[in-house]
């Protein structure tokens, strides 16, 4: 990941402290402590973000932009202060490179259908990983039916690791764009990001990172990426659904025909013609989630208060205790063993089906995801119908960690 | 955890480590898809009728417990039925995994199946229970359709 300061012992996380800030964690599920481990799917949210969305609607609201009256006027400011929150988080050049979507999955459609359908033609190529998500898999589908272009996949290894060699030589003189995830939802592999947009950017490709799963775990630093797009959800990152970023690099951006028509994204509008607004405005028609965008701002605030550092530390202790726990199991298989991972526990048990120890597991109070996590060909990869996946965030524990593993001892039980 | 043994019967548990009638039939006259997309549950089932009796079943894929155990047992229960009695242990059988309506627990005509009434406590479980059954259906129907538990 790209939060440094590896060689500075990050001071340790509080986690009693931060567990009193997610009202959601103090409760009982089927007369169990509630332990939470799929935050990979969507985070819970701090105190501190559903107060400022409350009381955003409570003092602030109003719709934004050309608004001359106050609540207006106040309304703007605190969707720009959002803007501008993500472009630090993200370090990006300007706020204008930030475009609020409605999520990772639009930020991706957006790149594909505007970007996408002005360089990609006939015989074209777009190259992505065997790890993506399907929302990283099948926009880029969509626009190779529609050109005639070919979507071509970057194998990875048993670990579940980018073969990297591989990918470089499928990087073709035909190669339009690289869409890569930058941390893996079904495996938790990290990929070589920087690796990555330095091969492609010495043969002038574009390169768009999925960012969902990696934006909780750390600082993101773009420009040191040297990306040409990073996309990443609110909602993962402790923040409320509804609202997503794309980062684009702003040449790039003011290249691109506008992605939906509609009230905001225009500078004029006649019946013969319309022209339209700057960057970011260009892609932003209609009205936006106006408070997601402020609870987004707030939960940056939320973890940049708590530190991406210690935030890394906390989980990286959680990832190397649990992997411990799992793998002294007999009969589990962790699928999504790379060097370098995120949070991520994904594993099958022999003889027992994934949706029966997400039944199982339930019944203890513990959340777990199980199924495809919208990755299938990952699961063909690995020949695996489905996976049970823990994933763990700041507020995760030792102790729920051990919660885990009795719970899958227990199936195993019950089913030998 | 008594709901989970409820879930998990002996029976249920069985039948998923040694499903019966697990293959398919050569030259059957009766075929269908099923497909559960919440976890990715695939099966197979193949029939042959004997004028208006299941003469065989049998099914294969690869699911959960609850999916491949009432696979199993779905294929024990139909054989030797008429289409009209299996249409209608179809009905009986659904009603006892949904609890839609006052159907016992237990109640006569559904034989072993009742073993599958601990379902109707984990509703995000009924599509495992009667994604065979649906896929025997259309099966039977003559469609051409992937079986889903819509």
């Amino acid at each position: 990941m790209t939060a440094s300061n590896e060689q500075m012992p990050a001071p340790s996380l509080d986690v009693d402290r931060i567990r009193r800030d997610f009202p959601i964690l103090r409760q009982q599920s089927h007369g169990h402590p509630l332990v939470f481990l799929d935050s990979a799917a969507s985070a819970q949210k701090p105190q501190q973000v559903i107060d400022a969305m409350s009381e955003f609607y409570s003092r602030d609201y109003a719709n934004i932009h050309r608004g001359v009256y106050e609540l207006s006027q106040r309304a703007t400011q605190a969707f720009e202060a959002a803007r501008e929150k993500v472009r630090a988080f993200l370090n990006a050049g300007a706020a204008r490179e930030i475009v609020f979507v409605r999520g990772t999955t639009e930020a991706i459609n957006l790149v594909a259908m505007t970007h996408g359908r002005e360089h990609v033609r006939a015989g074209d190529e777009i190259l992505i990983t065997a790890m993506e998500h399907h929302s990283n898999i099948v926009p880029w589908q969509l626009l190779c039916e529609d050109r005639g272009a070919n979507l071509v996949v970057a194998p990875i290894d048993d670990d579940g690791a980018l073969m990297l060699g591989e990918f470089e030589k499928l990087l073709s003189p035909r190669t339009r764009m690289v869409a890569v995830t930058h941390v893996s939802n079904a495996l938790g592999s990290v990929n070589p990001v920087r690796e990555i947009t330095r091969l492609a950017r010495e043969r002038g490709v574009p390169v768009l990172i999925d960012g969902a799963q990696a934006v909780p775990h750390g600082r993101i630093d773009v420009r040191e990426l040297d990306c040409d797009f990073y996309a990443f959800s609110s909602h993962k990152l402790f923040g409320p659904t509804g609202i997503g970023v794309l980062y684009g690099r702003s040449e790039l951006l003011e290249s691109m025909p506008p992605y939906q028509g509609g009230g905001e994204m225009i500078l004029t509008v006649s019946f013969e013609k319309s022209t339209w607004a700057e960057i970011p405005h260009k892609f932003e028609a209609g009205t936006p989630d106006i408070a997601a965008a402020v609870g987004l701002g707030a939960a940056l605030d939320y973890l940049g208060e708590i530190g991406f550092d210690r935030i890394a530390a906390h989980e990286r202790d959680l990832l190397e205790y649990g992997t411990a726990l799992l793998e002294a199991i007999p009969g589990l298989r962790l699928i999504g063993t790379a060097a370098d991972k995120a949070a991520v526990l994904s594993f099958v048990l022999d003889g027992v089906h994934p949706h029966d120890v997400g039944t199982i597991l339930d019944q203890e109070g513990i959340a777990v995801r199980t199924g495809h996590h919208c990755a299938q060909p990952v699961m063909e990869r690995f020949e695996v119908p489905a996976t049970t996946r823990a994933s763990v965030a700041l507020y995760n524990t030792r102790a729920e960690l051990d919660a885990l593993a009795r719970a899958i001892v227990k199936t195993q039980e019950m089913f030998a | 955890m008594s709901e989970l043994r409820e879930l998990y019967q002996s029976v249920i548990l069985d039948h998923n480590k040694h499903p019966r009638n697990f293959g398919e039939i050569d030259g059957a006259s009766h075929y269908a898809d099923g497909f559960n997309p919440l976890c990715g549950d695939k099966i197979h089932v193949t029939l042959t009728l004997e004028g208006d009796i299941v003469k065989s079943v049998a099914f294969t894929g690869a699911g959960c417990a609850i999916s491949t155990a009432s696979a199993s047992l779905m294929t024990e229960s139909i054989k030797g039925k008429t289409v009209a009695q299996v249409m209608q242990l179809f009905d009986s059988f659904h009603e006892l995994v949904t609890g839609d309506t006052k159907i016992e627990v237990g109640a006569p005509g559904l034989g072993k199946l009742a073993v599958f009434g601990g379902v109707r406590e984990f509703p995000v479980r009924v599509k495992c229970a009667t994604l065979a059954w649906h896929t025997m259906k259309s099966a039977l129907e003559g469609s051409d359709e992937i079986a889903k538990t819509e």
